[in-house]
């Protein structure tokens, strides 16, 4: 009786195989666990990073390799007026686009944490402009700023009859410029909302109760209460929403294509432009270069600037 | 409230039986200039051009252009002339096949990577691992337009130029960072206790991964999935720039470059191509809204 108890209890503890024991090691297993991730990120996203900068100081072109030939493509572009109205066009797109985006969404999303019937629907409805495919929105938006058949024009001058002639929305610069910042904050203002309705829904509302029975108005318990302790999330959505803007592509590309005479290009179109149809990939590569400076700069200002808050609380490694 | 009440104590006492009514009227009103116009507002203009897209899809070219005898709102006689014209004489079904295509297997392929490596970050917690979780966060902060056009020196000498591995090996640039970062949220809410037990019970770290960790994971690789599928249905500037063939292009870039042609638009098809290409994204998301919002406010919360 005993002597099977412990042939059986031999044969139940098997040693595992070799390969088995070789997964379980945490070093190999950890290895094997990073190896695709951080291999996919090294070949295609910092290798081209560094790639990329070294480009920018090289003459290659499509078909034929460069080689080095330091600052020329930087100083060729300090004097090309159409890369300084790019720079500034990029600028100026990012700042009204994110005033827009924000004042907007924000409202969005404080008229959303309210009491409401159909709250999930209306949610659903109100990030379709952000789910569907950017250039098909934007090609609606071209559509919409048709010069003969706009829409926006009918309802202006026909309906309404406040002008009359009908806009020209894409012809010259200006009105080009406003229509596409108007495109861009339509298209963010649902991530905005979205976001930041979950920051407010992480507001107790136990504060306002506190602060509706000190006598705080309702302006006041906008300012003292929701903006501050909205004041993180809000930092991170904005330095994605400034990023992403920034480096915007697709609805310029698609509704202007940098025209009429370059007047909105932003520096990813030109450095498309110049890049891949103009086969000048290191002119290209040194336009994408220089947006660095501003993603970095921009970045450290929103998260320094509105973020300070919250690790002056030492909040910061949660 | 109760502090007017008694301010005008005597006028209120006077007009007890209208003043309350006002005050319900008033505050209903009130809620109605202040919630539900501007609300509505948001909706229309959020909609509107979903609207416009989908009514023009369906006008026939008399009434495109004819804002005089017509009115623009509305169809008064539908066609699905400019849908067939899609179908039928242009590659668009192919275009659509080639989108899910590589929207499907870079999906699968940068979950794949994503929940190792959220899994090793997050579970396994070796030395630097902080660190190598921040830099992939980062690596989510380099956008698209700074790495196209090294990319596309780098396909092309891959040979990859013009195929669907081109945009199958691109798009987790920007999908691994992202669902790393929410996977790593996700296993941080399953609690550690259920693997020790596993441990103790003699499982490997590999079972554990398998036949603990991913199952309660579901959501989580659910609102990845979804997130990964519509950010690579909607990118553009690496589709645009690594295919050129006619065939092989993705819907985004095809309705673009392939439909625009000439002087003259057709508005017609290109908006129900729009249509038609929002539509599968839409219909997907709609399945999964709440995973969607949830999996978007929890990495900007993360």
């Amino acid at each position: 009786m005993s002597v099977t108890a412990t042939a059986t209890w031999k044969n139940v503890r098997q040693e595992p195989s070799r390969l088995v024991r070789l997964f379980d090691w945490k070093p190999f297993l950890v290895f094997i666990c990073m190896l695709p991730a951080v291999g996919l990120l090294a070949v295609f996203l910092t290798y081209p990073l560094g790639l990329g900068i070294w480009l920018a100081f090289t003459d290659t072109m499509i078909g034929r390799g460069g080689s080095w030939v330091g600052l020329e493509n930087f100083e060729y572009l300090m004097e090309d007026p159409v890369f300084w109205n790019a720079v500034f066009y990029s600028v100026f797109y990012t700042a009204f686009a994110t005033i827009g985006k924000f004042a907007l969404g924000l409202w969005l999303a404080l008229l959303l944490n309210q009491h409401l019937p159909f709250k999930s629907l209306l949610r659903a409805i109100v990030l379709l402009p952000w789910i569907t495919p950017t250039v098909l929105s934007a090609i609606a938006f071209w559509w919409i700023y048709d010069p003969q058949f706009s829409i926006v024009s009918y309802i202006v001058v026909d309906v309404l009859g406040l002008r009359e002639t009908y806009i020209d929305f894409l012809g010259s610069a200006w009105p080009a410029r406003w229509s596409l910042i108007a495109a861009n904050i339509w298209r963010g203002i649902p991530f905005v909302a979205i976001c930041l309705l979950a920051g407010l829904q992480t507001i107790s509302p136990s504060l306002y109760e506190a602060a509706l029975l000190d006598g705080a108005t309702p302006w006041q318990r906008f300012t003292q209460i929701t903006v501050p302790l909205l004041m993180p999330i809000l930092a991170i959505v904005m330095t994605f929403s400034i990023i992403f803007t920034f480096t915007d592509f697709q609805l310029v590309y698609a509704i202007t294509r940098g025209g009429p005479v370059n007047s909105t290009h932003l520096m990813a179109t030109l450095a498309f432009q110049r890049g891949i149809p103009g086969g000048q990939l290191a002119e290209g590569a040194a336009i994408a270069v220089a947006m660095i400076p501003f993603l970095v700069f921009a970045t450290l200002f929103t998260y320094f600037g509105m973020a300070r808050r919250k690790w002056q609380q030492g909040e910061a490694n949660d | 409230m109760s502090n007017t009440a008694t301010a005008d104590g005597p006028e209120a006492r006077a007009s007890a039986t209208v003043k309350p009514e006002l005050m319900t009227w008033d505050s209903r009103a009130r809620r109605v200039v202040t919630l539900y116009v501007p609300l509505a507002c948001f909706v229309i203009i959020l909609l509107f051009p979903f609207y416009w897209m989908a009514v023009t899809a369906f006008k026939p070219n008399a009434e495109l252009y004819d804002y005089k005898t017509y009115n623009p709102f509305w169809i008064s006689s539908p066609t699905l002339d400019h849908i067939r014209h899609l179908l039928f004489n242009t590659s668009y079904p192919r275009w659509l096949w080639t989108t899910m295509l590589v929207a499907i297997a870079s999906t699968f392929l940068s979950l794949f990577a994503s929940v190792l490596a959220a899994y090793a970050i997050q579970r396994l917690r070796f030395r630097g691992s902080q660190y190598v979780g921040l830099a992939i966060y980062l690596a989510y902060l380099v956008p698209p337009s700074i790495l196209f056009i090294p990319l596309a020196t780098m396909v092309f000498q891959l040979g990859l130029f013009d195929t669907p591995f081109a945009l199958i090996l691109t798009y987790p640039t920007f999908l691994v960072p992202f669902c790393t970062w929410l996977l790593i949220g996700y296993f941080k809410s399953i609690p550690y206790e259920l693997e020790e037990c596993a441990l103790i019970d003699g499982a490997t770290r590999l079972q554990i991964l398998m036949q603990i960790t991913l199952p309660l994971a579901v959501p989580g690789l659910i609102s990845a999935g979804i997130f990964s599928f519509t950010l690579s249905w909607n990118e553009f500037i690496y589709a645009l720039a690594f295919i050129q063939s006619s065939e092989s292009k993705t819907v985004p870039v095809a309705i673009l470059t392939e439909l625009v042609s000439g002087d003259v638009y057709q508005w017609g098809a290109l908006m129900a191509g729009s249509l038609l290409g929002s539509l599968p994204v839409a219909i997907f998301y709609s399945f999964f809204v709440d995973y969607y919002v949830s999996s978007l406010t929890g990495a900007v919360k993360e």
